[in-house]
C-alpha cells in the first residue's frame, strides 16, 4: 500500500491553509471533547437556569431595580440577572477550560499539542478560540430556554448583536482560565480558584445587583466592583442584548482579553514560562 | 520505498553543503532551582541510525527530551535538528521530529483515527494526505482493524504502537522516543524495537531510543551513556565498551556508573 504514498518535501514555515487546517483541528478536537462530555453541557445549563428560575424568582419581589442604562423602564430582576448569568457562563467555561489544560498537562494530552511545529501562540489562540465557540454556544441554549420563561431581549435582533459581546466575554475569561491553568501545579489545586477567582468575581460584579445598590453598603466594594473586568463583561453583554454599546465595558474588556492573553501565552513560552517549573523531569 | 523528504535542509533551500547530523546537542545544561538535571550535555545522533540513550531513572533522559521537543527552554546550549536550533527556528526543527513521550499522550475519548487526524491537523497536513498517512502508518504497526476504537480500549501495547505510527504521520526524520517498552511484556516490547529498528533501515529515520532497559542495546548501535546529568561515554556501543576496558555494554555502564554491586541484574542476555 505504500506506494501509493509519495514523499513530499517540506519548504520553509507554514502557508494560511495550515495554519487554517491547524485551527479547524484543535476546535474540531475540543467540540468533539465537548460532545463526549455532555453532561458538561447540561451542568454548565443548570447553574444559570437554577439561578434564574429560583433565586431570582425568589428575590423577584425583594429586589427592586431602578431604571439605569440600558433599561428604559423598569425591569424585573430575572431580566436583570439574565446577563449577568449568561456572563457567569462564559465564566465557569473559561475556568473549564483552565482545569481541562491542567488535566490535559498531568495526563500528557498537553504535550501533543505544545510540540506542534506551529507557534505556540497560535496554538494557545486557536484553543481560546475554540473554549469560546462552546461557551458562545452554551449561552444560545442558555436564552432559548430562557425565552420560554419570557425573557428576551426587547427585539430579535438582541440575540445578535450580543454575538460579539459574548465572544470578547469568553475570549477575555477564557484568557484568564488559561494564565490560571499555567499557575496552578495539580488539579487538586483548582479547588482554589472556584474561592479565589470564580466566586469574587462573580459576586463582585454587576451580574446580580446594579452597583448603585453596592454603593449605597459599601463604596469600597463598589470601587473594587468597578475594577473587576468581570463587571465589564457583564455590563457589555447587557448593553449589546439592547444593541447598544457600553465603551468602557468594550475598552474593559478587550484591554483585559489582551493582558491575560499576553501573560497566558508568557507562561506557557519555553523560556520564560512557568511550565519548566512545572513539569519537572 | 522511503517516504521521506531525503534531505530536509535540500528541502527547505537551507542547505550549506555541509551535512549536519539529524540531532545536534551541544554543551547543554538544565536545572530545577538548585537541582542540576542536566550538566553540559553534548552528543549527537547521525542521519539514519539508532541512538540509545542509556540512564537509570532520574538520569535526566526526561529532561533531555523536553529539551529537544522545546517543551521548555535550554538554559545553556543548543540543540539542533537537522540544523535548525530548536529555540530560534522551532517550527523548523520540530516540523522534522516525531515523538513517542514517556507518558501515554493519547487522547483515550478520541478513536485511533481521531486522534492521528488531531496530530496531523496539529501538523497542517490536509484531509486527504491525512487519510493517505494514516492508512499507511496503522498498517505499518498493524493497527488498520482498531482504526475506529476509542483508545482507551486499546492495551498498553496497542496504545504504543498507535503513538508510534502518530509520530511517523507527519513523516518525520528523526524520531524520539522516551521508554516506549516499559511497562510492557516481552513479546510486545520485541516487536515494537524490531518495527523502529526496521524505521531506521528501511525509511532512513534518526532514532534516539530512551531507555534503562540495557537489553535493547545492540552492539552495533551508538550509545549515549547519561548518569545524574552528566554524559559518561558515548559512541558506538562496542567501542564504549572496548574504551571502558569490558566485554560488553551493559559492564561498561556498570563499571562507569559505579553501579557494580548495588544488585542490579545488568547483563546482557
Amino acid at each position: 500500500m505504500g506506494s501509493a504514498v509519495t514523499a513530499k518535501p517540506q519548504g520553509d514555515g507554514f502557508g494560511l491553509a495550515q495554519y487554517a487546517r491547524c485551527f479547524k483541528g484543535i476546535v474540531w478536537r475540543e467540540s468533539l471533547r465537548y460532545w463526549h462530555q455532555r453532561e458538561r453541557f447540561v451542568s454548565a445549563l443548570v447553574r444559570p437556569l437554577v439561578w434564574l428560575f429560583i433565586f431570582a424568582s425568589g428575590f423577584r419581589s425583594v429586589l427592586g431595580v431602578s431604571i439605569i442604562p440600558p433599561y428604559d423602564t423598569y425591569v424585573l430582576y430575572d431580566v436583570y440577572i439574565t446577563p449577568g448569568l449568561m456572563a457567569m457562563i462564559a465564566l465557569f467555561g473559561g475556568m473549564q477550560s483552565s482545569l481541562s489544560m491542567v488535566y490535559d498537562r498531568e495526563m500528557g494530552n498537553m504535550r501533543s499539542l505544545l510540540v506542534s511545529p506551529f507557534p505556540r501562540w497560535f496554538l494557545l489562540t486557536s484553543k481560546l478560540a475554540a473554549g469560546t465557540a462552546v461557551s458562545a454556544a452554551q449561552v444560545y441554549a442558555f436564552l432559548l430556554v430562557a425565552y420560554f420563561w419570557e425573557i428576551e431581549p426587547p427585539s430579535p435582533w438582541g440575540y445578535l448583536s450580543v454575538l460579539p459581546a459574548l465572544i470578547l466575554a469568553g475570549l477575555m475569561l477564557g484568557a484568564l482560565g488559561m494564565l490560571l491553568s499555567s499557575l496552578i501545579k495539580q488539579l487538586e489545586n483548582f479547588a482554589g480558584v472556584m474561592n479565589f477567582v470564580i466566586f469574587p468575581m462573580f459576586f463582585a460584579s454587576s451580574a446580580l445587583y446594579p452597583l448603585w445598590r453596592v454603593q449605597e453598603g459599601s463604596p469600597w466594594l463598589a470601587f473594587f466592583c468597578e475594577l473587576n473586568p468581570f463587571t465589564h463583561a457583564v455590563e457589555l453583554i447587557r448593553f449589546a442584548l439592547y444593541e447598544q454599546i457600553n465603551v468602557l465595558a468594550l475598552a474593559v474588556v478587550l484591554g483585559a482579553t489582551v493582558v491575560f492573553l499576553a501573560a497566558a501565552i508568557a507562561a506557557y513560552d519555553p523560556s520564560r514560562g512557568m511550565l519548566k517549573r512545572r513539569e519537572g523531569s | 520505498m522511503s517516504f521521506y523528504p531525503p534531505d530536509p535542509e535540500a528541502a527547505s533551500g537551507q542547505h550549506t553543503g555541509v551535512i549536519s547530523p539529524a540531532l545536534d546537542i551541544a554543551g547543554v545544561s538544565h536545572s530545577y532551582g538548585k537541582r542540576k538535571a542536566l550538566d553540559n550535555v553534548s552528543f549527537g545522533v547521525r542521519r539514519a541510525s539508532f541512538c540509545v540513550l542509556l540512564g537509570l531513572n532520574g538520569a535526566g533522559k526526561s529532561t533531555l527530551f523536553c529539551l529537544i521537543t522545546r517543551l521548555f527552554a535550554a538554559q545553556k546550549g543548543t540543540i539542533r535538528i537537522f540544523g535548525f536550533d530548536v529555540n530560534c527556528a522551532p517550527g523548523e526543527a520540530l516540523r522534522r521530529l516525531g515523538v513517542v513521550f514517556q507518558a501515554r499522550t493519547l487522547d483515550l475519548d478520541l478513536t485511533v483515527l481521531q486522534n492521528l487526524s488531531y496530530h496531523a491537523a496539529l501538523h497542517g497536513m490536509s484531509a486527504q494526505e491525512t487519510k493517505l498517512r494514516a492508512g499507511f502508518v496503522l498498517d505499518q504497526v498493524a493497527m488498520t482493524g482498531r482504526a475506529h476504537d476509542k483508545a482507551r480500549d486499546l492495551s498498553g501495547g496497542q496504545i504504543r504502537r498507535v503513538e508510534i505510527a502518530r509520530a511517523l504521520l507527519h513523516q518525520p526524520c528523526m524520531l524520539l522516543l522516551d521508554e516506549p517498552t516499559v511497562g510492557l511484556d516481552v513479546k510486545v516490547r520485541a516487536d515494537i524495537l524490531k518495527h523502529v529498528r526496521g524505521l531506521v533501515a528501511n525509511e532512513s529515520i534518526g532514532v534516539l531510543w530512551a531507555t534503562h532497559l540495557i537489553d535493547e542495546i545492540e552492539p552495533g548501535d551508538d550509545a549515549v551513556l547519561l548518569h545524574e546529568g552528566k554524559i559518561l561515554d558515548h559512541g558506538n556501543a562496542a567501542e564504549v565498551a572496548a574504551r571502558a576496558g569490558v566485554p560488553n555494554i551493559a559492564a561498561a555502564f556498570k563499571r562507569l556508573t559505579g553501579i557494580a554491586g548495588e544488585g542490579t541484574s545488568w547483563d546482557l542476555p
